[in-house]
């Protein structure tokens, strides 16, 4: 059994196919890439996994369950949580206040009118835990919307973690970013996959991340599934140098 | 996260002292009682459709009808069924919370001017039937021959019937418990989950939060606060008419939102404050009042884009 099952899974748009007929097995505790040119459907591919999107056909099985009909907010509470390509994070707010609300929400008290004394301090900690484990307390005062573009990235996966997610699906976490942001994104991404175990599936653009990160790459062109396999296994593959890698890799 | 901070204390002090001192001096800066306690009432208004407007992000045209409902309710109720200001209030608020709670789940799923559309074609419903039937509600006329009655605890009776004072402290004992509802329900981890969705409702879906039943949820709360401020808008006037429901009624709330700040706890207030006097000082003088009052409401949105208290806005810390 995989942990994360997709089966022939296909999108259209009218007469647009956007993603046609891609299968992907991820193992628990597994990081799997996804990559792929512009145009490949990548981010169309994890809008149907996480449910923002309707499949045309195909299944999503999360440990062998029909995710069929299941509501993205549904999804999150299953334990799938998602970082956006454009970051999405509360602005307006601190940074702490960006990581609390999580921590309530996985705590159960979205709908209580308090938090029980009981509890205070061990929500606290795992603030506080969040914010070191994501280099964010130094910030910790800070407005969201006022950081820099690796902090604002930093911030928004410590808040999918604090969710105790099961799966957390990156949608490019490092678009845009410097080198010296992209290596700490990296760094965390890398961090939180070995000490927690957490199976993880990105979409990502830097070559360089790809290879350092992912167990095993899935690549997609024009909506179909190209190749899968070890970072080894893909850099020999001919097609995928083709099609993607253009024969300079 | 260091506990009590004084500082932070300072503007709830200030309100609650010119509150509760208000009968003191209200009549020596030109005013009189009955003007001090329209303010707490369209403070109270303003407040309740700040809930929603200003801390969970959407925007209502429409809360006059709750407002209204609320008014009606305990005219109607005191008039027709029993001369009792409390059963009044009581039946007021809950006929707006009501109507609120249905009318609710027929439009959290639309955003925007859309869901602002939307409302205010609830609330002319509501403005049209209190309008056209003139044999119950009193029609254009509005509804007369009742007034607030005094109210019996059994040990004792608060006569706020004739002394404006006592009926300006009842008026307010009301408004501090709505108003600590509300501020104990915006420091909640609930009320955190309104200000995500104000701040990125897509994040805030992903975050596993089902935002309609959340912005529903917010919508009640607001209206049903709402509609209790109808109750004492009534009880002040001895009189509702169906203006309390029209859509302009719900345009001025969100001008005293806006006026005073929506990012701000007492932002509405203070945008109340500065309406109702306007209002009673201009339209004394001209009657063309209205333009005046939208003149300085330009005025202020150029040079308060964040409202009268938005200037107050806390400093993000290095």
């Amino acid at each position: 059994m995989s942990f994360l099952r997709i089966e022939n899974v296909a999108k259209h748009f009218g007469s647009l196919i956007a993603v046609d007929g891609v299968s992907m097995s991820v193992e628990k505790g597994e990081c799997r890439a996804v990559i792929g040119p512009n145009g490949a459907g990548k981010t169309t591919f994890f809008n149907l996994i996480t449910g923002m999107l309707d499949l045309t056909s195909g299944r999503v099985l999360l440990e062998d369950q029909d995710l069929a009909g299941i509501k993205p907010a549904e999804r999150v509470r299953m334990g799938m949580a998602r970082t956006f390509q454009i970051t999405e994070i509360f602005p307006d707010l601190t940074v702490r206040e960006n990581i609390r609300i999580p921590v309530e929400i996985a705590a159960g008290l979205h709908l209580a009118p308090r938090v029980p004394t009981a509890r205070r301090a061990e929500l606290r900690a795992r603030i506080d835990q969040l914010m070191e484990e994501g280099g964010l307390t130094r910030i910790a005062g800070r407005y969201a919307g006022e950081l820099s573009h690796g902090d604002q990235r930093a911030c928004e996966i410590m808040m999918a973690l604090a969710l105790n997610p099961r799966l957390l699906l990156l949608d490019e976490p490092t678009a845009g970013m410097g080198d010296d942001e992209t290596h700490a994104i990296a760094r965390l991404i890398r961090r939180i996959h070995r000490d927690q175990a957490l199976t993880i599936v990105l979409i990502e653009h830097d070559m360089r991340v790809v290879f350092n990160l992912a167990d095993k790459i899935t690549v997609l062109a024009e909506g179909r599934p190209l190749a899968e396999g070890t970072p080894a296994e893909i850099t020999a593959n001919e097609k995928v140098q083709a099609a993607y890698l253009g024969g300079a890799a | 996260m260091s506990g009590f901070d004084l500082r932070k204390q300072v503007p709830n002090v200030v309100v609650w002292l010119l509150l509760l001192t208000m009968p003191l001096w209200m009549n020596a800066v030109g005013g009189y009682t009955q003007l001090g306690t329209q303010v707490v009432v369209m403070g109270l208004a303003a407040m309740s459709l700040n809930f929603l407007l200003g801390y969970t992000g959407v925007l209502s045209f429409g809360h006059a009808a709750y407002f209204g409902l609320g008014a009606y309710g305990v005219g109607m109720t005191i008039r027709y069924l029993v001369p009792s200001t409390g059963i009044g209030m009581l039946v007021g608020t809950g006929v707006g919370a009501l109507a609120a709670a249905i009318i609710g789940p027929m439009i959290v799923r639309l955003r925007g001017v859309y869901f602002a559309m939307v409302t205010i074609a609830f609330a002319q419903v509501f403005y049209f039937v209190a309008f056209r039937w003139n044999h119950v509600t009193g029609g254009d006329d509005g509804l007369t021959n009742w007034t607030r009655e005094p109210i019996n605890f059994g040990f004792a009776t608060l006569h706020i019937e004739q002394d404006p004072v006592t009926f300006y402290y009842f008026v307010l004992a009301i408004f501090a418990v709505a108003v600590a509802v509300m501020a104990l329900l915006l420091q909640s981890p609930f009320g955190r989950t309104l200000i995500a969705i104000r701040e990125n409702e897509r994040r805030t879906r992903f975050l596993g939060i089902n935002v309609n039943f959340h912005i529903w949820a917010s919508w009640l709360i607001s209206c049903t606060f709402m509609a209790l401020s109808g109750t004492l808008y009534a009880l002040l006037n001895n009189f509702v008419d169906p203006r309390a429901l029209y859509w302009t009624q719900s345009g001025v709330f969100v001008i005293m939102c806006v006026l005073g700040g929506m990012r701000s706890f007492w932002g509405p207030l203070v945008g109340a404050a500065i309406y109702v006097v306007l209002q009673d000082y201009l339209s004394s003088a001209t009657p063309n009042w209205m333009s005046f009052i939208g003149l300085v409401f330009v005025v202020a949105v150029l040079f308060f884009p964040r409202g009268v208290l938005g200037i107050f806005r806390r400093k993000s810390v290095e």
